[in-house]
């Protein structure tokens, strides 16, 4: 049984509670960067760059169709150039991989402020988490509205 | 307008300038800020701050319009602001000394007007490759409308122009330059010290040189007015543009310094009230310099407030605050190269108070979010010079700028943290 997307962000929540410094936060972060579902090498394009980040972030997203046993849902791969936007996608990653496109949509983003990482939301910040956010679910949106066919 | 504060003039004290900034005060991350990022935006001293609120708290009222009192005497410390601009740069006339909303405002107003006044298809405009954006796009756009070309002055590998001089034992400017100019070229327009490398430019020469040739010539300050005492009667320029957030002054006011005559030649460059003589539908006639480039209510209390930050510098001493940073600057470079990987960009032999460096396997974003979380503010990223950042092959650089109010305890804990850091990191 995999958890829910909302139990995974409590997870998440629980797992940097243990941290009470800064500088453990971000090993951490750091660490859960090297578990990211890389992104193919021929997925690094153009398209698949995350504007708005000071680092260079790229996602891609792909839809695994429905079966008899389960909905469909959205495959995630990502990669960036820097350790700590990594981590961040990472994490991003780890809630909505392989979530419905309507799990994707209605979920809630507060878990990365309980999580200490509050300052990495603000749209202002060259790190582009938002835009990461908003990119996540303009593909959710697609394949919930298109064809449900690889993207 | 107040001149309360002791000037210090001999021994350099940095207690005494820290106690003048509030903000210095403040915790980030419950640390103590060590804000090393001036060069983006200075932090204020409680005499510039001041200066703004007495003026909304005491005279505020519209200039040069109203016959009341508080618009008399909005109009006089605006004016008086004026004259200490003027004074300081060594401009002939305080009517050469044009309000704007900053450096890129400036460079806009110089870009658009001259351009419409000078350029025809054909010529050519000279930059440099370590120019900002706002010292690049707004003569691009003038390029465009024009059918006129851009020149690039290329950059050396320590951060300075290549002016293709053989070396030798002579002036390090030489002949060469003769390349950088054609008989079609019309306006140079180059930065006085860079906001990246923090090398300090031989503009003095360039525009001996370009004005032998009538080129005309426009200098991107803003990173000079902090630390530099700027003579443009010395320096020969015909335009000089800075703005005030970069010296200790207030955000959203800057000046533009032209030489009256082709201020007077060139065409306004933006309309409505203030600059006009008389208004027709058939039509306008422009005010007298400098409201002819002054469209609209100007920012009154920006004005003040870069007014008394020049004032302040002036009582403290800018050479002896350059010194200071320069003092920094050499602990810095020194400490920060004992890092392994750690290479400095912007060698230069004359710099300001400014270290870009890259160290290898490690992105500056994650950097600054690192030296952040020690409280050390820098800056990260291409820092508006995109073409310098490709010249050497780096996508950004980690920054930090000094001020006066810096001290060798905090590079001390930059060089700690940068340390730290990498550690994390690799
Ligand atoms: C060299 C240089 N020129 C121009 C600018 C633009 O100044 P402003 O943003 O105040 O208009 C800057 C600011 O970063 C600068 O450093």
């Amino acid at each position: 049984m995999t958890a829910t997307l909302a139990q995974t962000q409590q997870d998440l929540v629980d797992e940097f509670a243990m941290f009470t410094d800064w500088q453990d936060r971000y090993e951490h972060l750091i660490e859960l960067g090297k578990d990211l579902p890389l992104i193919t090498p021929e997925n690094k394009t153009e398209e698949n760059l995350v504007r708005g980040c000071q680092s260079r972030v790229w996602l891609s997203a792909e839809y695994r169709a429905s079966t008899s046993l389960s909905e469909g849902t959205v495959h995630f791969t990502a990669d960036s150039d820097a350790m700590i936007t990594k981590g961040i996608v990472a994490l991003l990653v780890r809630v909505y991989n392989d979530r419905t496109p309507q799990e994707i949509l209605g979920a809630s983003t507060e878990f990365i402020d309980r999580i200490g990482l509050r300052e990495h939301l603000s749209p202002n910040r060259a790190n582009g988490l938002s835009a990461m956010l908003d990119q996540m679910k303009r593909y959710a949106l697609a394949f919930s509205a298109g064809s449900h066919e690889e993207a | 307008m107040s001149t309360t504060s002791s000037p210090v003039k001999s021994a350099y004290h940095v207690e005494e300038f820290r106690a003048q900034f509030p903000i210095l005060k403040e915790l980030v991350h419950g640390k103590p800020l060590v804000y090393f990022d001036n060069a983006a935006t200075s932090q204020k001293p409680r005499r510039v701050i001041k200066a703004e609120s007495t003026y909304y708290a005491t005279i505020n009222a519209n200039v040069h319009r109203g016959v009341h009192t508080l618009s008399t005497k909005a109009t006089e410390a605006q004016e008086a602001a004026r004259e200490t601009i003027r004074k300081h740069i060594n401009a002939k006339h305080a009517h050469e000394i044009i309000f704007t909303s900053g450096t890129t405002a400036s460079i806009n107003l110089a870009a658009t007007s001259l351009g419409q006044l000078l350029l025809e298809k054909g010529d050519e405009v000279v930059i440099s490759g370590m120019e900002h954006h706002s010292n690049i796009v707004p003569w691009q756009l003038a390029c465009e409308r024009h059918g006129a070309t851009l020149k690039v002055i290329p950059i050396t590998e320590s951060g300075e122009w290549d002016l293709g001089e053989t070396p030798g034992p002579s002036t390090p400017l030489r002949e060469a330059r003769s390349e950088v100019f054609t008989e079609k070229t019309r306006i140079l327009a180059i930065s006085h010290v860079s906001n990246t490398l923090g090398t300090i430019n031989p503009v003095k020469e360039l525009i001996a040189q370009a004005k032998k040739q009538g080129i005309i010539t426009v200098v991107d300050g803003a990173q000079a007015i902090p630390h530099l005492k700027v003579d443009v009667q010395d320096l020969g320029c015909d335009f000089y543009a800075f703005s005030g957030h970069k010296a200790y002054g207030p955000t959203g006011i800057g000046v533009l310094y032209g030489r009256e005559e082709l201020l007077e030649k060139m065409p306004p460059w933006q309309g409505g009230g203030e600059m006009i003589d008389q208004v027709n539908f058939e039509k306008s006639t422009w005010a007298k310099l400098p409201f002819k480039f002054e469209a609209g209510t100007p920012n009154i209390a920006g004005i003040i407030g870069l007014g008394e930050a020049i004032s302040w510098m002036n009582d403290y001493d800018l050479d002896a605050m350059a010194a200071h940073e320069l003092t920094l600057l050499a602990r810095a470079t020194k400490e920060l190269l004992t890092i392994d990987g750690l290479r400095i960009i912007g060698t230069a032999k004359e710099k300001v108070g400014v270290i870009s460096f890259v160290i290898e396997g490690v992105h500056h974003y994650d950097l600054g979010t690192l030296l952040d979380q020690q409280g050390i503010a820098v800056r990260t990223g291409h820092h508006c010079t995109q073409p310098l950042m490709d010249r050497f092959g780096v996508s950004g650089t980690t920054r930090a700028s000094f001020a006066c109010f810096n001290t060798m305890a905090e590079v001390d804990a930059l060089v700690a943290a940068t340390k730290k850091a990498v550690k994390m990191l690799r």
